[in-house]
């Protein structure tokens, strides 16, 4: 029985078909919010749907010249990666289905998977477009991913904890009692959207798939089923990067269980996809050096700079 | 990364929507070397223009270019009216020149929607399409025609506008000013605008007059040169109106002149339409040009135009020239993509508004020492085009 439970719980809820769900209606919010903040209609509900299933009746075609097996596993890896992290987020209670001490860096290291993968399908698809856009997918890696780490252990580092359950259990609480560590908080959180709008390569950082330069980047030579698994994939890091910063930062589904706790991850998430949807209408994308140099001279300050204050305050005896 | 990357663009790629083909070296991010292929769509048509009457050489030659329609068309009647010596009646020059200035606007804001596209900034390419619908329908109520207006005829206008038209075109006017100076806000304060703008591209000053650069492109590096200002055409002379320049010599420098054109040209139009001379917009003319030249030029959104027309005395042109702009440009865009960013190559390309089909050419490569070209016959033609490659 406990075994069944498992296995409904990694397969329709809430992992690999409430993801999929949740992955093609943020897909639909956040093009919607775009085109709406551009003055346009916006697609219909069932878009994103329809997308996938014209991709995955297509034929996908294989260059010759392409590293054949590493072509056709890479976009697996990339949608088992993801997967497997949104089982260790808590959604509809304050657990998660796989909840185990230091799942936070678990977490945060299968996120990376689908950036690696992306990478080495640029470079196995042997197009000059899908290679500069490999080489743009690492190099932009090395800007936001250090950031992005540093933000999350942030609120780790103040409770002592590298659990993701445990952390978006006792923030809240322990935030209104000391109400100082709010400030540290927020930076972190900030430098967590930003790093995850280049984490989930939007706007203004969307540099390896700048279509004007790169047509698609590393997804050039990618089609039919291939690339509709890549897009999917894609689709659930943006929710599990949102359910993230959801459940560290504003504390998930906590103190609720059932109905109201959905209700209450689903508000914090839809948030967070609010604000990186106007992020991603506001601006214009930057080039890679401008990215590289934004990565390490603000975001990465910013970041330590909210980890040096938890030190201070806490471990100074500040407070 | 010491090793040279060759990225071909074109003929077929997102950034241009016309065929051209740009075959890039590149060092890492950066640019080496570039080479520019043109001549994919060269469509013959001042071969054309030698076997149809002036008529109908105006309409084919409106159909030149699908934004500087008016451009072509109106270079082509003041050629025909230079040899026949027509006296234009003035209500049809004011007409010409508010049609055209409109145009301008359509020009300037589609261009400055795609240079947003170009450097992955959507927002700013989907509004600034919207409120180039405002011009488009004062280009539809004025002349029937959102493109390809039919506007010129050779001896002045075929359309009128009346008193309720000319107050239409004031409202949207207004409209349009309004949206413009937000945008040359937009232009000059959103950062990261201007991050992918400034020091971008640049082309010097002594280069832009080598090169034989015109327009926008010549004015953002600081040449002070306009055919509107300096050889009046039209009702130009009697208008008066400044003309825009930048020192900044980049992509940045390019869009503040357009943007600034776009004002310009607002009021242009504003006060064409005060001063409407009252009479007649057209004057008949004879069908048969006699023989004699004329060269007609005209400042197109993107720059000069040239027009040159021989008439020998029938109503058939003995030669039609054109120069479109973006052949004066195309000389320029060498220069200001080497050692740049391959992200760059997008805005670059884009800041001289290329319009490859007005300015298509076909190249004859010959021995040297031989004269003779190669001439091949339709059947030929097409038989090449059918042979199996090996």
């Amino acid at each position: 029985m406990n075994a069944l439970w498992l296995i409904f719980q990694a397969l329709i809820f809430p992992g690999f078909l409430f993801l999929t769900v949740c992955a093609l209606v943020l897909q639909w919010l956040d093009r919607k919010l775009y085109a709406r903040f551009q003055n346009r209609v916006g697609p219909p509900f069932v878009q994103p749907l329809a997308d996938l299933i014209k991709l995955f009746s297509k034929e996908s075609i294989v260059p010759k010249c392409a590293e054949q097996g590493l072509f056709r596993y890479l976009p697996y890896f990339s949608f088992a990666a993801v997967v497997t992290s949104f089982l260790s987020i808590p959604i509809y209670t304050a657990n998660a289905v796989i909840s185990y001490p230091g799942d936070l860096v678990i977490v945060a290291y299968l996120l990376t998977i689908p950036t690696l993968a992306i990478a080495l399908a640029g470079w196995s698809s042997c197009t000059a477009y899908s290679i500069i856009g490999g080489i743009r997918t690492l190099s932009q890696l090395f800007a936001y991913e250090v950031p992005f780490f540093l933000a999350l252990l942030t609120p780790a580092l103040l409770l002592g904890t590298w659990n993701i359950a445990e952390i978006s259990q006792r923030l809240p609480a322990f935030l209104l009692a000391n109400p100082f560590y709010f400030l540290p908080v927020i930076l972190a959180f900030l430098v967590g959207v930003i790093s995850l709008q280049g984490k989930l390569e939007r706007k203004p950082f969307d540099i390896p798939e700048a279509e004007t330069e790169l047509v698609a980047g590393p997804f050039t030579e990618y089609s039919g089923r291939l690339f509709g698994i890549f897009r999917l994939s894609l689709d659930m890091e943006f929710v599990v990067g949102v359910s993230l910063l959801a459940s560290v930062f504003l504390g998930g589904a906590t103190s609720f269980f059932g109905i109201p706790a959905i209700l209450s991850y689903l508000i914090k998430a839809l948030f967070i996809v609010f604000v990186l949807a106007y992020i991603k209408s506001a601006v214009a994308r930057i080039r890679i050096d401008q990215m590289i140099r934004f990565g390490w001279r603000v975001l990465a300050p910013l970041s330590l700079l909210g980890m040096l204050l938890v030190v201070i305050f806490s471990k100074g005896g500040l407070l | 990364m010491s090793e040279h990357i060759t990225l071909p663009i074109g003929p077929q790629h997102p950034l241009l929507k016309e065929p051209v083909h740009f075959k890039f070296t590149l060092d890492g991010e950066r640019i080496v070397d570039v080479d520019i292929r043109l001549g994919y769509n060269h469509r013959g048509i001042e071969k054309a223009a030698e076997e149809r009457t002036y008529v109908q050489d105006l309409y084919m030659i409106e159909r030149i270019c699908g934004i500087c329609s008016h451009v072509h068309a109106t270079n082509f009647v003041q050629a025909t009216e230079g040899v026949l010596k027509t006296e234009v009646p003035p209500r049809a020059l004011y007409l010409r020149v508010v049609v055209g200035e409109l145009e301008r606007i359509h020009s300037h804001l589609l261009w400055l929607g795609i240079a947003g596209h170009e450097i992955g900034f959507d927002t700013l390419f989907q509004v600034a399409w919207r409120d180039r619908e405002v011009v488009q329908d004062l280009l539809e109520l004025i002349t029937g025609n959102r493109v390809n207006y039919g506007m010129n005829t050779i001896g002045g206008v075929r359309k009128d506008m009346d008193p309720a038209e000319i107050e239409e075109t004031l409202k949207g006017l207004k409209v349009l000013e309004e949206r413009t100076n937000y945008y040359a806000q937009v232009v000059q304060a959103e950062s990261t605008f201007i991050a992918r703008v400034s020091g971008v591209g640049p082309l010097p000053k002594d280069v832009a007059i080598v090169s034989g650069a015109v327009g926008p492109t010549a004015r953002g590096s600081g040449v002070d040169y306009d055919v509107r200002r300096d050889l009046p055409y039209a009702a130009y002379n009697e208008i008066p109106f400044r003309v825009i320049t930048s020192d900044l010599g980049d992509v940045l420098g390019r869009a503040l002149v357009r943007v600034q054109e776009t004002i310009e040209a607002i009021r242009i139009i504003r006060y064409a339409l005060e001063h409407l001379p009252v009479g007649p917009i057209a004057v008949r003319v004879p069908r048969k040009v006699p023989v004699g030249e004329y060269f007609s030029r005209y400042e197109a959104p993107r720059g000069e135009a040239i027009l040159y027309l021989r008439g020998n005395g029938t109503e058939r042109p003995d030669r039609v020239k054109v120069r479109a702009p973006t052949l004066a440009n195309l000389v320029s865009i060498r220069h200001t993509l080497l050692n740049q960013q391959l992200a760059d190559i997008p805005i670059i390309v884009a800041a001289i508004d290329p319009c490859l089909s007005c300015t298509d050419r076909v190249v004859l490569l010959q021995q040297v020492g031989s004269h003779e070209g190669e001439i091949l016959h339709w059947a030929e033609f097409r038989q090449r085009s059918l042979a199996k490659k090996l």
